[in-house]
């Protein structure tokens, strides 16, 4: 595993503490450091500064320097260097930290700003809380709770603005209750490239719209909905669906790439209401695709394979067909690393030759990568396959042809989607594990259900070699097994090495089997992931092209 | 859109003063509402084409500069001055006074199509306030009989025209 | 004591009889001789020279115009701007005005100096949308400066290029401020920029070092080399060189714009002498120094003032002389020169009524104390004047404002809270007694708003 580069560290003073926290950094990040909240809207870490909600105002300070002979100048009554505090307050957003900076973020000042700029928010603001589906992730519910002064000055008439607009097929828009944080708009420009969102008119009745017959469509909208700091963005999807104080949040990863976004699976009593990005710097900062939020739909969809016989009679009757010789092993790019391990080391004990279907797509150059399995490094890793796979099996339709394959075991895949034909299907014993019913699963002589990634845990390895785990977020259906036991069972019935099917037990035979993998074990990953050592693996000409926080090796060789 | 081919190239000469593209948008927003008399959606469009811009940065701007008008007006605009030093000698009583002329309201086209009355903000003359700019003629000192000569004058030119 | 005389400097023929506008007259009149002897110094002389002269911004803000000039950053590498701030758009303020209508040449040739002397790559002239015939003179002048090489390439036959180009505003206050104004000609909305890091000097048009400078400021430079600092220093008080043009509008016999040496002329003077004097049967009640944004003064008020030599005077409004410093000191500002008067015809609530509605009108909507405190005290003037007004509206509204001043990203928070602060401060028994004063019929004479 590689270690980050440790960042280079000032000493600042925050209410009267001294702390040390990364140069350049600014004052909200370096309060944060020191668990101080220094509250904002506007500011956002991915984004630019823009500086224009004004909560984040504090008392800034400077050690007095004599400008002639930049020596300092001394406080005669405490003997330390004496501190010139600027009379204004100073946003925190846009100011980074230097050496000896002073800030004061309690200060009488500091809170009649907080207090100020909150009455300003409110007053033209909706009081529609009970009907806002931001509530309960309202920053603008939980400042004024923390820093209003909890009554109302104002007996004017409230502005009037647009009121549920759509402003694309995911993100509806009540622009009574926006801020004019520009978040959104920002996010659209820089991260999204999409710029289709802006202020109209001025002042006090300045409006958040998207250009008159646009839409914003693009495949990021949701986060939009997400860095909103009210209910101004909602998503289509979710509103109105559950109170988020009532969800159970689970980390995962997105499977729909190889970038591996991280993830925050948000459930209740066993069902999956959204799913949202998880920070993670070096991946996917903030940021996911929509086209992963919907994934979870696959737990109730109505291709699901349904457990069918019990599981003992299952593997008895694929064992069967698997020990009598002529095997071909289907991988899958999409299985996690643990179970595409076991696959492998099955692919092993029957000497049958083992793969994985290749699935690209166009890179969006964002967070959609061409590669879209999850898990095409896993399978490096583990040996399950050992040079990069290929969208059709033409090999394995060669010797289905020649007749060297009588059973072939397939993993999650549909065979007929990677270039067999029913002819070649009917030829074969088929014996298949995954969760959704296909063609393939339809021809097989054993098909075993298994679950999809929010019912299990495991591992996946990203583009960048970076293992990242994700975690059971809801039970799995019901007589559906893990697809890491079925096949640590299977093994075991094929005559393999027997190890528990537990992470922990997987996890102590994978950091002795696997040099890259040495000294690792599940429990310890942090959230975040960690880089692996891929140099055995830097030949190897991957699909993808670049995306957020990724540069592909040759891209990189010939800059 | 139909622009005039001396606003055309007046559009091409302008964008050659800027480094970047972007710089044109108020100048090509002025140089089209001259000749068209307003600003539709589709000169936002154009203008956002012939700028390599999104559409909604021309409407972001045209949104927030009042001299831009998304609808047309009447034959003249008629444009008084609201702001303190002209309103402490008369500048309501003088847009009264036109908007009762015209028989029109504060925004509107007039029913004879001869004129918009607006309000506006300081128009940088208060040393002779109260001030009415007109199209692009600045009219000084125009208190109520000022501004019913004036009307008479829009009137008459209006007649001759038949 | 009468008032001193006149002394026009920058307004020297403005009014003149037999003075035009184009460029044979401003020949005539020994036009551009001073750009061709600048040319001859080094740029750097020249901005000591300024810097020297202690001229001071005519825009409204009074920095120092020399000090401006040196925080431009002149090692990036990056061409140096410079943009005329033309957007004259304080009300009470039309100086500017006068000068691109009647000697745009004196313009274009303190502007083509200061280029010359912070080897500017290109200028641009931000005139306000509501200056069309201004804005024609001006593009004709340029034409008439550039076919006699004062203005592009080889200037006077040296080696120094730059161009000037018009950029027309469309009805923004905002534009005066100069990341506005800046953000405007880059062909945005004018949302003033964060400070730090867009100093205009560093990260200015297309993030390359700017200077922005009021048309006045820059009509100075031309004078202050054509008699040099030394003798430009003899003109007004230490600190306040220079002449200073008073725009007055509002309650007086004979507004008008009048120039005087700076600080050497009093508010009694101006008003009383120059002007006139109020209306026949009316007393002088309030005065605005310098353009709306700047706080009022009341007639009857007095300041106390320390002298250097640590003893204190006392200062009625009319004897306030008027510079910099002094109006400072006072608590109000010089700012653009727009001396707005009103005499006892003005209730006071209905004229912040007035003054609010513009600023609401005119706050861009970027920052939230500018954006929502602005339109709420508009709308709690025109609650008071047109529903009813309560006896806590007043103190209401200053406190309203006091969360603005010194909160926003830019000196609006200021313009848009000082006119509350300063009426509510000084007259605040007739925002008390307002609902009272409309019943018995005694305000409500003058429709302001």
């Amino acid at each position: 595993m590689i270690q980050p580069a440790k960042p280079e560290l000032v000493t600042v003073n925050i209410d009267g503490q001294e702390v040390e926290v990364p140069k350049g950094i600014n004052v909200i990040e370096a309060a944060r450091m020191v668990g101080v909240d220094v509250p904002h809207y506007c500011y956002h870490p991915k984004l630019t500064i823009a500086g224009n909600c004004r909560m984040c105002l504090i008392e800034l300070g400077m050690p007095a320097v004599d400008r002639a002979t930049r020596e300092p100048i001394m406080d005669e009554a405490t003997g330390k260097q004496k501190i010139n505090w600027i009379p204004r307050p100073q946003i925190g957003c846009g100011t980074n930290v230097s050496p000896g900076m002073h800030i004061k973020t309690q200060s009488d000042m500091v809170k009649e700003c907080r207090e100020g700029v909150m009455e300003f928010l409110l007053i033209n603001h909706p009081l529609d809380c009970p009907i806002c589906d931001q509530a309960g992730e309202c920053k603008l519910q939980e400042q004024a709770t923390g820093y209003g002064r909890g009554y109302s000055r104002f007996i004017e008439q409230k502005n009037v603005k647009p009121k549920r607009t759509q402003l694309g097929p995911r993100v509806v828009l009540d622009d009574e209750r926006c801020v004019l944080c520009s978040r959104c708009i920002r996010f659209s420009q820089e991260v999204a490239k999409d710029d289709v969102l802006g202020f109209v008119d001025r002042g006090s009745y300045s409006t958040l719209t998207c250009y008159p017959g646009k839409e914003l469509a693009n495949n990021y909208s949701l986060n939009t909905v997400d860095i909103c700091p009210v209910g101004a963005l909602t998503s289509t999807d979710f509103r109105f669906k559950m109170r988020v104080w009532f969800l159970k949040q689970t980390n995962s990863i997105d499977t729909e790439s190889s970038v591996g976004a991280n993830t925050v699976v948000w459930s209740r009593e066993g069902v999956i209401y959204r799913i949202t990005p998880r920070q993670n710097d070096e991946v996917n900062d903030t940021w996911m695709a929509d086209s992963g939020r919907i994934l979870y739909k696959q737990v109730q969809s109505d291709d699901r394979l349904l457990p069918a016989g019990s599981l003992a009679d299952n593997l008895a009757a694929a064992s069967a067909l698997l020990k009598d010789g002529g095997v071909a092993v289907v991988g899958s790019g999409r299985s996690s690393v643990e179970e595409q391990f076991f696959t492998a080391r099955i692919a092993k004990q029957l000497e049958a030759k083992s793969c994985i279907v290749a699935r690209h797509g166009e890179g969006d150059g964002i967070l959609v990568s061409a590669d879209r399995n999850p898990n095409t490094r896993g399978a490096l890793v583990t040996g399950l396959i050992t040079g990069l796979p290929a969208t059709e099996l033409t090999e394995l339709a060669a010797d289905i042809d020649a007749g060297a394959v009588k059973t072939v075991l397939v993993v999650g895949e549909d065979l007929t989607a990677a270039g067999l034909s029913a002819d070649q299907l009917a030829k074969v014993n088929i014996v298949y594990l995954g969760f959704h019913a296909n063609a393939t699963s339809a021809a097989a002589k054993v098909s075993i259900a298994g679950l999809t990634v929010f019912e299990k845990s495991g591992t996946y390895i990203n583009q960048q070699f970076r293992l990242q785990k994700f975690a059971s977020a809801v039970p799995g259906l019901a007589g559906a097994t893990d697809d890491r036991v079925v096949l640590a069972q299977l093994l075991a019935a094929v005559g393999g090495e027997t190890t528990g099917s537990d992470l922990a037990s997987v996890w102590s035979a994978l950091s002795r089997e696997i040099s890259v993998l040495d000294g690792l074990a599940y429990a310890q990953l942090p959230d975040t992931g960690l880089l692996l050592d891929s140099t055995a693996w830097s030949g190897l000409a991957f699909p993808e092209g670049e995306t957020l926080h990724y540069q592909p090796a040759t891209a990189e060789a010939t800059a | 859109m139909n622009l005039q081919p001396e606003t055309l190239a007046r559009i091409d000469e302008v964008i050659t003063h800027y480094p970047e593209k972007r710089s044109g948008t108020l100048p090509l927003l002025h140089l089209i509402q001259e000749d068209i008399g307003h600003i539709p959606e589709e000169a936002i469009e154009w203008i956002a084409e012939k700028l390599e811009l999104e559409p909604i940065n021309v409407y972001e701007v045209v949104t927030f500069y009042p001299m831009f008008r998304r609808k047309p007006i009447g034959r003249r605009h008629i444009k008084v001055c609201r702001t303190l030093s002209c309103a402490l000698v008369g500048a309501y009583k003088t847009c009264s006074k036109f908007q009762q002329e015209f028989d029109t309201k504060l925004g509107k086209v007039s029913p004879d199509g001869e004129v918009t009355v607006e309000f506006v903000e300081c128009l940088a003359s208060c040393g002779t306030a109260p001030v009415v700019l007109i199209d692009e003629e600045l009219h000084e000192n125009v208190d109520e009989a000022k501004a019913k000569e004036i009307s008479d004058h829009i009137k008459a030119e209006a007649a001759q025209r038949g | 004591m009468s008032a001193p005389a006149e002394r026009r400097m920058i307004f020297k023929h403005i009014d003149e009889e037999g003075y035009s506008n184009d460029i044979d007259c401003y020949l005539k009149n020994g036009g551009y001789e001073i750009l061709k002897k600048a040319v001859t110094q080094k740029p750097e002389d020249i901005r000591d020279e300024v810097k020297k002269s202690g001229l001071r911004g005519r825009g409204g803000a009074g920095f120092s115009c020399g000090l401006k000039w040196s925080f431009v950053d002149r090692k990036s590498g990056k061409p140096i701007y410079l943009v005329v701030n033309a957007d004259e758009s304080e009300p009470g303020t039309f100086k500017d005005r006068y000068i691109i209508h009647q000697d745009p040449h004196q313009l274009i040739e303190g502007t083509m100096i200061s280029c010359f002397a912070n080897d500017v790559k290109q200028a641009y002239i931000y005139i306000r949308g509501e200056f069309p015939e201004g804005a024609r003179i001006l593009e004709q002048a340029i034409q008439e400066a550039r076919d006699k090489g004062f203005v592009g390439k080889n200037i006077l036959g040296t080696d120094y290029s730059c161009d000037m180009f018009i950029h027309r505003g469309a009805g923004a206050y905002i534009c005066g401020e100069e990341t506005g104004l800046i953000e405007s000609l880059e062909g945005k909305r004018a949302n003033p920029r964060i400070k730090p890091p867009y100093f205009p000097a560093v990260l200015g048009l297309y993030q390359c070092p700017t200077i922005v400078n009021n048309v006045e400021t820059l009509c100075h430079v031309k004078h202050i080399l054509e008699m040099g600092a030394d003798e430009y220093l003899k003109i007004g008080t230490p600190n306040n060189t220079g002449t200073r043009i008073f725009c007055v509008s509002g309650h007086v016999k004979k507004p008008g714009y009048y120039e005087y040496a700076c600080g050497e002329i009093t508010m009694g003077q101006l008003l009383y002498d120059v002007c006139g004097g109020p209306l026949d049967g009316r007393e002088f009640k309030a005065v605005i120094p310098g353009g709306s944004s700047a706080k009022v003064l009341r007639f009857g008020e007095k300041f106390t003032l320390k002298n250097k030599d640590g003893s204190t005077r006392e200062l009625g409004v009319e004897d306030i002389p008027l510079d910099f410093d002094t109006l400072a000191a006072c608590g109000t500002m010089g700012g653009s020169g727009g001396v707005i008067v009103m005499d006892d015809s003005v209730n006071m609530v209905e004229a912040l009524a007035n003054i609010n509605a513009f600023y609401a009108h005119e706050s861009c909507g970027q920052c939230t104390p500018c954006r929502e405190g602005s339109l709420w005290m508009k709308k709690i003037t025109s609650r008071m004047v047109h529903g009813e007004a309560r006896e806590e509206d007043g103190e209401l509204m200053k406190s309203v404002a006091d969360q603005i001043a010194g909160r926003t990203i830019c000196a609006f928070g200021e313009a848009c809270s000082w006119p509350t602060q300063s009426f509510v401060l000084k007259f605040g028994d007739e925002f008390k007694s307002y609902q009272d004063d409309k019943q018995k019929a005694s305000a409500g004479k003058l429709e302001l708003v």
